[in-house]
């Protein structure tokens, strides 16, 4: 197998994340979460901080001086957002808490706007909790009936039925990246048949907008959900995308401030997009910490930062396997291309959470757990995995150091 | 800093590898019931066979979790085989106030004694009062005993 050039120095790069500098058990941390949720550059660090220090005041209210570059601070945030993904205008970027909040949003205004007891949504087997349980909810409420794409033993979307799965469907939701397999689905092909079939797509990107270029437009999905805190910016601000007719058709979700234009004894109109569905103060120290993520982005180069995780998901994967053997079994894709840096693996038949323990006395945090996709699981006949995550900062360090410490780990089980 | 060896004494890793009273007893006339771990998707299953008082005459585990949860549900059939509801019940607080009382104070406070334990021997679940000062892994520790009470409470409803 060829290897892939690395057009990211993992040094330099760690450099500029303070909390890579920290020790944990008297030892350099290594960080392999980053599905959980990535560290933060100093650009954003700093990015918030100045705002809360020179120009910290409510949005879209004050007329004075310091609102007003507080609220320009904040469309700026959204332009680049905006840019960042390829939406045609910013109407079509709406801020939320988080991902989860995001579909949420599409589930509770879309869904019970348009959907009618018998109507039916696709989703998929290895759907984060965050795309099944609010389509749960619509079941109990609506009465909607769900469809599943199953998997293939790589852990890929099986798609042979697709067409038949969507017969007569009015939404499709599916991620765009399994946070527990690493799988990189054919988002585009999901889309388009969806489009076919007369049903709207939402496709979660939590996993895939932090660490590859995406065009929502190329990608012809009607909404994109994604989170802030995987993508190098602060907790507390998600993002989604949705297509601005479909926006406007839609009834808002939280009423209040900012989403409003007029309130009477009698009733309410709603605001333009997207603040029409941006209820209360915003997150604004989140939303500018975003902004700063996006440019902090855009400045390695979202292909470079792609081009890096597959060289790094090469030598993981071939590094764990050259070590272990038949003592390991990741999960997934085999083939680097169709996969993003995400390591589920089985280690000695131990237990995930024994497992973190003892990595975790060697400084290198993984996730143990289910990984809120516990229909996945379930299929996999595992109750939970340990998972290393790889990102822009890490590098072959990062994973020789997993592999030391995974050794000792078996080491620690077979006394 | 605590080490791996506060955690992972020698005794859990035996009760880990080799686990007491492991299987399934028929239902009925059995009582089946299920614990959770939704941190871990830890689970386990309790078969209790109860006696004429309520008593667990027999017990079997079932279900998959890491090794302080399958070593703890193993001491604790050992531990409450053959014994009368007081008994289980002294047991399981004198058991949760080992594990409780560090909650708040997350790492040492190693002299501290349960302040309303009931005054048991606990014997061999003695071994995972080292789970203490791993914060995380109390609910582990803990999954069989909230299990069994709930099966408890159960079969004298």
């Amino acid at each position: 197998m060829a290897v892939s050039v690395d057009p990211i120095d993992g040094t330099a790069m760690k450099a500029q994340f303070p909390l890579l500098s920290r020790e944990v058990h008297g030892k350099p941390i290594v960080y392999l979460d980053s599905a959980a949720t990535s560290q933060k550059p100093i650009a954003v660090l700093d990015a918030m901080d100045d705002y809360y220090r020179t120009i910290n005041s409510n949005v879209h209210r004050g007329v004075y001086m310091i609102a007003e570059e507080a609220t320009n601070r904040m469309e700026i945030a959204r332009a680049l957002v905006r840019d960042f993904i390829g939406a045609r205008s910013s109407s079509e970027i709406i801020f939320t808490k988080n991902a989860t909040e995001a579909l949420n949003l599409v589930a509770q205004g879309w869904g019970r706007a348009n959907l009618v007891a018998g109507d039916v949504v696709v989703l998929s087997h290895m759907e984060h909790h965050a795309n099944i349980v609010p389509w749960h909810m619509l079941v109990a409420e609506i009465g909607i009936e769900l469809r599943w794409i199953p998997l293939d033993s790589e852990g890929r979307l099986d798609l042979t039925e697709l067409d038949t799965l969507l017969n007569g469907a009015k939404v499709l939701s599916v991620t765009a990246m399994s946070n527990v397999l690493g799988t990189m689905n054919p988002v585009r092909t999901l889309t388009d048949a969806a489009r076919k079939a007369g049903a709207i797509s939402i496709i979660d990107g939590c996993q895939s907008v932090p660490h590859s270029a995406t065009n929502v437009q190329e990608l012809g999905a009607d909404f994109v959900a994604f989170s802030g805190h995987k993508m190098c910016g602060p907790t507390g601000i998600g993002v989604l995308y949705g297509r601005e007719e479909l926006l406007e058709a839609m009834p808002p979700f939280l009423g209040g401030g900012e989403m409003i234009r007029d309130v009477r004894l009698d009733g309410f109109t709603t605001n333009d997009l997207p603040w029409k569905f941006e209820a209360g103060t915003p997150p604004i120290a989140e939303i500018i910490g975003l902004g700063a993520a996006v440019e902090w982005l855009n400045g390695v180069g979202m292909d470079n930062i792609r081009a890096h995780e597959i060289a790094l998901t090469e030598y993981t994967i071939s590094t764990l396997h050259g070590r272990f053997g038949d003592r390991i079994r990741i999960h997934g894709p085999s083939s680097p291309a169709e996969r993003g840096g995400v390591f589920s693996f089985d280690f000695d038949g131990l237990h995930p959470h024994d497992i973190s323990q003892v990595l975790d006395q060697h400084a290198v945090c993984v996730r143990a757990g289910h990984h809120c996709a516990k229909p996945l699981m379930k299929l996999l006949g595992i109750g939970a995995t340990a998972r290393a995550s790889v990102y822009v900062y890490n590098d072959t360090t990062d994973i020789d150091a997993l592999a030391d410490a995974l050794d000792a780990t078996g080491a620690f089980f077979t006394l | 800093m605590p080490g791996l060896e506060d955690l992972y004494r020698e005794i859990i890793l035996d009760h880990y590898r080799n686990p007491r009273n492991r299987g399934e007893l028929e239902t009925p006339p059995a009582l089946r019931v299920e614990g959770f771990n939704p941190l871990c998707g830890d689970e386990i299953v309790l078969y209790l066979d109860f006696d004429a008082n309520g008593g667990v005459a027999d017990i079997r585990i079932s279900g998959q979790g890491c090794s302080i949860s399958q070593s703890s549900a193993s001491m604790m059939s050992a531990a409450v085989k053959g014994k009368s509801v007081a008994e289980i019940d002294e047991l399981t607080r004198a058991f949760k106030a080992m594990m409780s009382i560090h909650e708040n104070t997350l790492e040492g406070a190693e002299t501290a004694e349960p302040i309303d334990a009931p005054d048991v021997k606990l014997g061999d679940l003695e071994a995972l009062r080292g789970v203490v000062k791993f914060p995380v892994r109390i609910k582990c520790a803990t999954l069989a005993w909230n299990t069994l009470a709930q099966g408890i409470e159960e079969a004298s409803a």
